[in-house]
């Protein structure tokens, strides 16, 4: 469904992303890790059409995305989320979500926005009460959110930036599950970039990890997590962003 | 029947029926000045309340009035033809100068400065071109010996406060149906991230250029319709930057969220400037700026919404107390 080979991206001499190729296949799940820095938001944002790749090509459905307006690129089928949750607070949640209902599916009609508006906050858990102010929300009700707009949209690919960060430990398996069920009961593609490798590692059918702008690693969720180079690149980065993968790459040190 | 369309019902009854029963030609002139103004101003607004805010609607309210003067004095072209022809070229002045700027993402004060220049130019080319334009010293159009309908020139009071009743009323529609449109929705998204909005779908500069284009054409038809009025025009009085800073002002001490709230800016304007004049007669010229400004820096620090916002907002809190006791 989406093949990207030899994408790279440069900030004046800085490489950001350096030659990376992957394919993700109909209906899967790809978990997308790497310690801050390493390109993931880079790439997010090349495949969202927020940023033109400076060489490379992007493939989705059989056609070349790259470097075409974001807006399109939402109309052809792929959703994104924001790392951190962008709500427009001068809009309810209600219209927050017809918004990308009404523009984001390119069918500009008031009836099939708010039915996939509707359709959005029934599934992420959030009341269609057309009045609720996005001020009511906290940080896991911004994130379910942020995914309703994206789902709004009319996603076949989703591309899930970081949901999780923010959230408590009953809060990241609620949220996992829920790109689970995304994917099983919509049929959503989705591709899925985090921090916290635990979680994901449940998820995820495929992971792919990328370090300073190379993907250094693919493959299962198992084969990668016990990957040398991983581990290493881990245990080596600042503990914030990897205390999960830390934990698990000591016990499995240990064991 | 909703209270609410029975009350704009009522109102808008009442203001047709005005000219028929109290013809004080001084009054009736302040109104339709009112009325004229408050279109302008509703005009700027359309754009003005997504936080595009714009000093350049000077320039397009001179175009309007002297695009529409100058076809009908060198090319007798009635300004039946001569006023939409005048919009046209407004809709295209705006198109130039504001695509580059939302293509390339100029915004908040950068584009502030962009329109601010375009007031400018569009001020210089008036003084600049004055064998044709009379520069500074104004432009009257020539009176007709014609027919005064084809013309577009009335004598009575009474004509010219109905057209700019119509007119004005054109306008809040229009502001109600942007009010009432997904457009709304995009723009308000746009107007706090346009990144989030593109991601939801949205075309930022599509939007932005749609209703940059209703308000800049709305302006023009204001600008030739005061020319018309009037039956004289200077760049001072429409075009230029002061005229495109009285907007801003007008909109500010209104209500730039509310519907009326251009009108109510429009009225104390307006009412502010005659009784200065009145007053103080010519040892005040100017002082009406100078009243603008400081009013201005005072309703933006303690009044953002301006009177009829501040009003309303008000009200709706009342209404909700005893509600929630």
């Amino acid at each position: 469904m989406l093949t990207v080979s030899g994408l790279v991206k440069r900030f004046g001499g800085f490489t950001a992303v350096n030659n990376v190729s992957f394919r993700v296949e109909q209906g899967e799940i790809l978990g997308l890790i790497g310690p801050n820095g390493s390109g993931k938001s880079t790439i997010f944002n090349m495949l969202s059409g927020t940023l033109v790749p400076t060489a490379g090509s992007i493939e989705f459905d059989g056609a070349e995305i790259s470097g075409v307006a974001p807006h399109r690129i939402i109309n052809r089928g792929v959703g994104r989320t924001f790392q951190i949750p962008r709500p427009f607070h001068r809009l309810t949640i209600f219209e927050n979500v017809a918004l990308a209902g009404f523009y984001g599916q390119g069918s500009h009609s008031r009836a099939i926005a708010d039915e996939a508006a509707e359709r959005a906050l029934g599934m992420v858990g959030l009341p269609t009460d057309r009045h609720a102010s996005v001020d009511g929300l906290g940080a896991a009700g911004l994130k379910k959110l942020e995914l309703a707009k994206a789902l709004a949209t009319g996603p076949k690919l989703l591309l899930a930036d970081e949901s999780l960060g923010g959230l408590d430990e009953t809060e990241m398996d609620a949220a996992a599950d829920m790109l689970r069920k995304i994917r099983d009961e919509l049929g959503i593609t989705i591709i899925w970039v985090e921090h916290i490798m635990g979680v994901l590692m449940r998820v995820v059918d495929r992971v792919m990890v990328l370090d300073h702008g190379e993907k250094i690693s693919e493959g299962l969720p198992s084969a990668v997590a016990s990957d040398p180079r991983v581990i290493e690149v881990y245990l080596g980065t600042d503990a914030d962003s990897s205390q999960v993968a830390a934990a698990e790459a000591r016990r499995r040190a240990g064991a | 029947m909703n209270p609410r369309y029975l009350a704009w019902a009522a109102g808008i009854a009442a203001l047709i029926a005005l000219p028929f029963v109290y013809r004080d030609p001084y009054h009736l002139h302040i109104l339709v000045l009112i009325l004229i103004w408050s279109f302008a101003y509703t005009s700027w607004s359309i754009m003005g309340r997504f936080g595009l805010v714009s000093l350049g609607h000077g320039g397009f309210m001179g175009v309007g009035a002297y695009v529409t003067a100058l076809l009908w004095n060198h090319l007798g072209v009635s300004p039946w033809i001569g006023i939409p022809v005048s919009m046209l070229a407004a809709g295209v002045l705006a198109l130039v100068v504001a695509y580059p700027c939302f293509r390339f993402r100029i915004t908040g004060h950068y584009f502030v400065l962009v329109t601010l220049a375009l007031s400018g130019i569009v001020l210089q080319v008036i003084t600049a071109t004055r064998d044709y334009t009379g520069g500074s010293l104004g432009y009257t159009p020539n009176r007709t010996r014609g027919s005064a309908l084809l013309a577009l020139q009335f004598d009575d009071k009474a004509t010219w406060y109905l057209i700019a009743l119509f007119v004005w009323l054109t306008g809040l529609l229009i502001w109600r149906w942007v009010d009432r449109s997904m457009s709304r929705y995009a723009m308000e998204a746009i107007s706090e991230d346009e990144d989030a909005a593109a991601a939801a779908g949205v075309n930022v500069t599509a939007e932005k250029l749609k209703i940059t284009l209703i308000s800049a054409l709305m302006t023009a038809l204001a600008g030739a319709l005061y020319c018309q009025y009037q039956m004289f025009i200077s760049p001072d009085t429409v075009s230029g930057i002061s005229v495109s800073l009285q907007m801003v002002f007008a909109v500010i001490v209104g209500g730039v969220y509310v519907s009326l709230g251009p009108t109510v800016g429009a009225i104390i304007t307006i009412l502010l400037a005659e009784i200065l004049r009145i007053g103080f007669g010519t040892k005040a010229v100017g002082w009406d700026n100078l009243v603008y400004g400081v009013l201005l820096v005072l309703f933006i620090i303690f009044l953002p919404k301006g009177i009829l916002g501040s009003v309303i907002a008000r009200l709706k809190t009342q209404r909700k107390m005893p509600q929630r006791s």
